[in-house]
Order: C-alpha cells, then sequence, then structure tokens
C-alpha cells in the first residue's frame, strides 16, 4: 500500500510551523539558520509529494533548485554568522539590531 | 560694396581700439578713433555722388538673415536720398566731435575704451540709418542705445553716471517693447519689412492695424528721442562726457525717431491719427521742456532740456507732414547743437568741471573764441536770421500755420510759436550766466586748444551758413534733394508742399528778436530770477518725474518688495521646506517600525502571508 498525499501534506506542515516557530522565537543565529532549513526541507517535502502524485517532472526539478540554493545561501549565511562572532563573541540576534530605525 | 566700407570702418576702430587700444600710444588711438569716422565719412560722400542714390537707391546684401516660409529677412544696407543725408550727418558731425575728443579727453586713463565705444557708436548709427529693412534698422536702434548706456555711464565709478546709464537703458526699453511690437505687426499684416514692400502695401493695410503699428513704432521714437512722457532719461544722460552728449544725445542717436518716421513716411501718411498725435507730442514737448531750459542752472542740462525741445519741433514738422522740413531741422539742430555741447564742453574743461551756471561767469574775456562759438550755436538756436535754425525753424512753423489752416489744431503752431520765444530767453539767459559778468570762477581758465578749437570752427560755420541748404534764396538744395525721396512712394500730398508759401515768417523772427530782449531784460548782470511759484514748478519739470515716481518707481519698488519678503520667503520657499518637513515628520512617525530584530521582520511577513491566504480563501 502506498503512503497516501495527505500525510505527506501533513507532515511537510508539521515541519514548516516547526521551523517558523524555530525563526521566530530562538536567540541563536545557527539554530535560526537550522531552522530556516527546516521550512525550505518542509516545502521541498510538498513539492516532491506533489510531483509523485501528479507524475509531473517539475516538482522534482524546483526541489533541485531549491537545494542548490539553500547550499549556496548556507555558505554565505554561515560567512556572515563567523564574521558576527569574531567582532562581536556571540551570535545571539537579538544582541545584533544595527538597522534598528 | 561702398555702403559695407562704410558700416565697416568704424566697427574696425571699434575692434582696434577696443582690443588693442590699451597697448597703444594715445596718439594712435586717437588717429585710429579719428581716422576710420573720417575714411567712413569720406566713403559716405563717395557713395552718396552714386547716381543709384538719387534713383531708386544703392542696395548691398550681405547675407539672407533668416527665412520661415514665405517671410525672409535679408541683412541688407539701402543708401537712397535720405540714408544719404543721414550719413553725412553722422559721418561728417561725428568726425567734427571725434576730434574734438582728443583734446577733450587727453586726460582720461580710458581713452582707448572711449574710443572704442564711440566708434561702435557710429557704426551703429549708420546701420541704424543704412538699414534696408526694418529689421536691421532696429538692429542698429538697439547697438546705438546700448553705446549710449556705455557711455552715459562712461564714468561708471560715479554712481550718478551709473545710475544715468542705467536709466537711459531701461527707459528705452519702455519705447523699445512699442517699437518691437510695431515691428512684428507689420510683419504679419505686410508681409514683409523691406522698406519698398512696406511702403507698396501701406495703402492696402486696414486702417486700424496700420494706426496701432504706427502708434507702436511711434512709441519707440518717443523713448529713443526723448520725447514726452518717455524724455526723462536724456536730462540725466549728461552725466557722460561732453562729446558724448553733443554727438549721441544732440545730433544724432536722439535724431533716430525722426529719421525713422520719415523713413516709414509711407506708413505714417496713411494713419492720419498717428500723425495727429504726432504732431501733439511733438508740440508739447517743444513747448515743455522749454519752458524747464529756463530755470535748470546746469549748463548741460540746459541743452539737454533744449534738445528734447528742438526734437519735439522735428516731431511736430513730422505730424504736420512737413517732412522735408523734419529732415532739414534734423540737419541744422546737429550743427548747432553739437556747437553748442562742444562750447559748453570747453567750458567744463578749462573751468576744470564746472557745469552749475551760478559758479560760471566772466569767461567771454579768456575764451572768446568759445564765447563766439556758443553765440553762433546759440543763434541759431533761437532762430535769428541768417543762422541756420531760424531757416529750419520757420518752414516748420510754417508748415504747421498750414496745417492749422487745413484743419488742424492751432495749438500746435501757437506752441511751436511760444516754444520759440522760450528758446531765445533760455539761450541768452545761458549766454549771460556763463560768459558775461565779473569772473565767478576762481583760478585762470584758459581758451580752448586747436584740436578743440577747429571742430567748434567748423561747427561754427556750419551752424551760420547751413540754413542755405534751405533757404529760398539759396533754391533750398536740401530741400529738393530730398523732395524726390517723399514724393514718390508717398500720395502725393507733398508735392505741393514741398515749399510753402511764406505765409507769416515774420511773426517767428519778431517772437525770437523779443525773447532774446526779454532775456537781456530779465538776467541783465547775471541777476538770478525765480519766478516765483511758476519758477518751482518749472524746476520740479512740471511734476511729471515726481509723477512717475509716485505713481510706477514706488508702487514698483513695493511690489518687488512684497514679492521678495513675502511671496519669495513665505510662499515659494515655506512650500519647499514645507515638502521637506512633512516627509521628514512622516519619516519619524513610521521609524519605529524598523526595529532591527529579524524576528520581528520575519513575523511581519508570517503575518501577511496569513493575511493574504485568509483572503484568498475566504473570497
Amino acid at each position: 500500500m502506498s503512503v497516501p498525499l495527505e500525510a505527506y501534506l501533513a507532515l511537510s506542515a508539521l515541519l514548516f510551523v516547526l521551523g517558523t516557530t524555530g525563526v521566530l522565537l530562538r536567540r541563536n543565529a545557527l539554530v535560526v539558520f537550522m531552522s530556516i532549513e527546516l521550512m525550505l526541507n518542509a516545502v521541498n517535502l510538498t513539492f516532491v509529494a506533489f510531483a509523485r502524485q501528479r507524475l509531473a517532472i517539475e516538482g522534482q526539478l524546483a526541489v533541485f533548485f531549491v537545494v542548490v540554493v539553500a547550499a549556496v545561501e548556507v555558505v554565505v549565511g554561515l560567512a556572515i554568522l563567523i564574521a558576527i562572532f569574531r567582532t562581536r563573541d556571540t551570535v545571539d540576534i537579538d544582541d545584533v539590531h544595527l538597522l534598528r530605525g | 560694396m561702398v555702403l559695407e566700407v562704410i558700416v565697416a570702418l568704424p566697427l574696425a576702430g571699434w575692434l582696434i581700439n577696443g582690443l588693442a587700444g590699451g597697448r597703444l600710444p594715445r596718439g594712435v588711438v586717437g588717429a585710429i578713433g579719428c581716422g576710420t569716422v573720417g575714411a567712413a565719412c569720406a566713403a559716405s560722400v563717395i557713395a552718396a555722388g552714386d547716381p543709384a542714390v538719387a534713383g531708386g537707391g544703392l542696395t548691398a546684401t550681405l547675407f539672407t538673415w533668416f527665412t520661415a516660409g514665405e517671410f525672409t529677412v535679408s541683412a541688407g544696407l539701402l543708401m537712397d536720398r535720405l540714408s544719404a543725408l543721414m550719413a553725412l550727418v553722422v559721418t561728417g558731425v561725428g568726425f567734427l566731435i571725434h576730434v574734438y575728443s582728443i583734446g577733450y579727453m587727453a586726460d582720461d586713463p580710458a581713452y582707448a575704451r572711449y574710443f572704442a565705444y564711440l566708434n561702435l557708436f557710429v557704426a551703429s548709427m549708420l546701420l541704424l540709418v543704412l538699414g534696408g529693412n526694418l529689421l536691421v534698422l532696429f538692429v542698429g536702434w538697439e547697438l546705438v542705445g546700448l553705446c549710449s548706456y556705455l557711455l552715459i555711464g562712461f564714468w561708471f565709478d560715479r554712481e550718478r553716471a551709473a545710475n544715468s546709464g542705467r536709466k537711459a537703458f531701461i527707459v528705452n526699453r519702455i519705447g523699445d517693447a512699442g517699437f518691437l511690437l510695431g515691428i512684428l505687426l507689420l510683419a504679419t499684416t505686410a508681409g514683409s519689412l523691406q522698406f519698398d514692400r512696406l511702403a507698396a502695401a501701406a495703402g492696402g493695410m486696414a486702417p486700424g492695424l496700420l494706426t496701432a503699428a504706427t502708434l507702436l513704432l511711434f512709441a519707440g521714437a518717443t523713448g529713443k528721442s526723448a520725447q514726452l512722457p518717455l524724455y526723462v532719461w536724456l536730462p540725466d544722460a549728461m552725466e557722460g562726457p561732453t562729446p558724448v552728449s553733443a554727438l549721441i544725445h544732440a545730433a544724432t542717436m536722439v535724431t533716430a525717431g525722426v529719421y525713422m518716421i520719415a523713413r516709414l513716411h509711407p506708413l505714417f501718411l496713411h494713419a492720419g491719427f498717428t500723425l495727429s498725435v504726432v504732431a501733439a507730442v511733438g508740440a508739447a514737448t517743444a513747448f515743455f521742456a522749454a519752458t524747464v531750459a529756463l530755470v535748470e542752472w546746469d549748463l548741460k542740462r540746459v541743452l539737454a532740456y533744449s534738445t528734447i525741445s528742438q526734437l519735439g519741433y522735428m516731431f511736430l514738422a513730422m505730424g504736420v507732414v512737413m517732412m522735408p522740413a523734419g529732415m532739414f531741422h534734423l540737419t541744422t539742430h546737429a550743427f548747432f547743437k553739437a556747437l553748442l555741447f562742444l562750447a559748453a564742453g570747453s567750458v567744463m574743461h578749462a573751468v576744470g568741471g564746472v557745469v552749475d551756471m551760478r559758479r560760471l561767469g566772466g569767461l567771454a574775456g579768456p575764451m572768446r573764441w568759445t564765447a563766439a562759438g556758443f553765440a553762433v550755436g546759440g543763434l541759431a538756436l533761437a532762430g535769428v536770421p541768417p543762422f541756420a535754425g531760424f531757416f529750419s525753424k520757420d518752414l516748420i512753423l510754417e508748415g504747421a500755420f498750414e496745417w492749422a489752416q487745413r484743419g488742424g489744431a492751432m495749438l500746435v503752431w501757437i506752441a511751436g510759436l511760444a516754444t520759440a520765444f522760450v528758446t531765445a530767453v533760455y539761450v541768452t539767459r545761458a549766454m549771460i550766466l556763463t560768459f558775461a559778468g565779473p569772473a565767478a570762477h576762481p583760478g585762470r581758465p584758459h581758451g580752448a586748444p586747436a584740436v578743440m578749437g577747429l571742430p567748434m570752427a567748423v561747427l561754427a560755420a556750419l551752424s551760420f551758413g547751413g540754413g542755405l541748404l534751405g533757404a529760398r534764396v539759396a533754391g533750398e538744395p536740401l530741400l529738393r534733394y530730398l523732395g524726390p525721396f517723399f514724393v514718390d512712394s508717398a500720395t502725393g500730398v507733398l508735392k505741393d508742399r514741398l515749399v510753402p508759401a511764406g505765409v507769416i515768417t515774420a511773426l517767428p523772427v519778431a517772437v525770437s528778436l523779443a525773447g532774446i530782449l526779454a532775456g537781456f531784460a530779465l538776467y541783465r548782470n547775471r541777476r538770478e530770477v525765480t519766478l516765483g511759484a511758476l519758477g518751482r514748478f518749472l524746476s520740479q519739470q512740471w511734476y511729471i518725474e515726481t509723477l512717475y515716481d509716485a505713481v510706477i518707481v514706488t508702487p514698483a519698488k513695493r511690489l518687488a518688495h512684497l514679492l521678495a519678503d513675502v511671496v519669495e520667503t513665505r510662499g515659494i520657499d515655506g512650500a519647499v521646506n514645507g515638502v521637506g518637513a512633512l516627509v521628514g515628520r512622516a519619516g519619524l512617525a513610521v521609524r519605529g517600525l524598523q526595529t532591527g530584530f529579524v524576528r520581528n521582520y520575519a513575523a511581519a511577513i508570517l503575518a501577511g502571508t496569513i493575511l493574504m491566504l485568509g483572503y484568498w480563501l475566504l473570497r
């Protein structure tokens, strides 16, 4: 028997909410980062689920794009994090609010 | 070819003296200044001898200035009988005054600049009188205005001189605005600005349009020729060097308005109303300025008002359709008024710049030649036979009388006659106050040097004998010469009027002699006659300038202050600053949204997304 689409979507929504909550509530920048990855992969899961259900290749294609972009984003983001840590000895994002109006 | 040379010669003098004059020795500067004008005079004589001048006119087209559809204006020159006379007067009198200037300006540090301006003036004036169409004339018209401004304010470190220059320029702008409008009106209705084409089109133009156009042109003439109501700049123009007053503000530039009317007489002859206005303004100005000259203490300003008055005579002549007589008076006036100014300049030169006649006097002894010259000029101005002014003024008065008999206003003739009387009085007064009595000036006044004396001698000879140009006994050569110019293109009215029958020749002579006697009686022993309340009225120039101050200058200044202090600072600046302040305050109000915390932004994005999804679902 095959897993129904709804199960994938439910899991995906759960992962997305977990990720969103992490972004909104956690202070450690590294954890915020990981939460963003979680949101991205929740979306990837829906892509793949729909692609399989509708027998369309485009969904899987989109996932590859997301993976590549996520990898790139991680490279840049981690570089920024390291730069912040070097200058301020912390990665607590509540301490990083220089762009306040 | 010769026409271009006439204009180009003084222009070359201007370029040389203007660009390199500061590095040239004074003798060379003076020689270039006088030589170019003298050569232009010789060229004018040669050109005037060309048979084409007496025929249809000698023309030269330099290039096509601009073309707009059917409408073409070429930069062309024209010398016919009228402009031949004008060119000869301008270059001839101009040459004499240039020579005189060598002596008069000998000690001035800006010697080269002076001659450069003077040469530019002669070139501009020649362009004005030789212009082949109205637009070229206008270019010359504006250029002489510029030269007038530059030379009135020649000693620009004196505040009065600088202000007078500006005043002359601004007052002329008012008249020139009308002049330009008149030109545009003619260009649109007649379709051409060539003089011959305008003359041909004059008969077919709508009378209303023609009257409007000629009135606008006459407005320009009142500015340039210092007639009522725009005369106010000429008395102040006396701040310039005296030879400039003689050349520009007596002999040539101020007569440009008269020349313009003579040049466009086919148009004016078809506009009867304009002619009446011209006659009335001329007569009123002649009388008004003569009365003011009666109480003026400044010798040069007396002569300035006298010039305004005599220009009034010329306009009177134009208005009563005695145009050849007007041009004749223009010519004789150029001689005797230049002579009077040069004599006044010699006086100033001798006594160190004093022009107040109360501080002059007793100069007949030490400066007997200058005094004699002034007397000749004065007698010519007063209209005593056989001096030049008598013949021309007499012709004008005869014309005015005939005009009155043909239905014109008798008042014009009466005003002309009264002016003749007042003229004789004030010229006698100026003569007595300046030259008679005991020496009022300390120091030793000296006679004029030869370089100043010779031009005065020539002008004195012309002021004495110039009347022969229009005297009946000599066959009126000038009037006969000009006659065909005015008859050919005109309606023929002038044919019979060329030599008016001597109706009442004796009366003006009697009036002039009576004026001189009255002057002697009033001002004997250099008495200061105040004339009481009338004198005060006259010395305020009939309160005309006071009126202008009250009606135009003061309200204009108030308006300027209103615009500068209220409209500018509060209105315009207020609007600009208000916009800036508004944006700034709006920025302050919303800056709280920018917390710098990433999570706030993320929450906002989330909220936005939820809202959008909710809207999408519930739609």
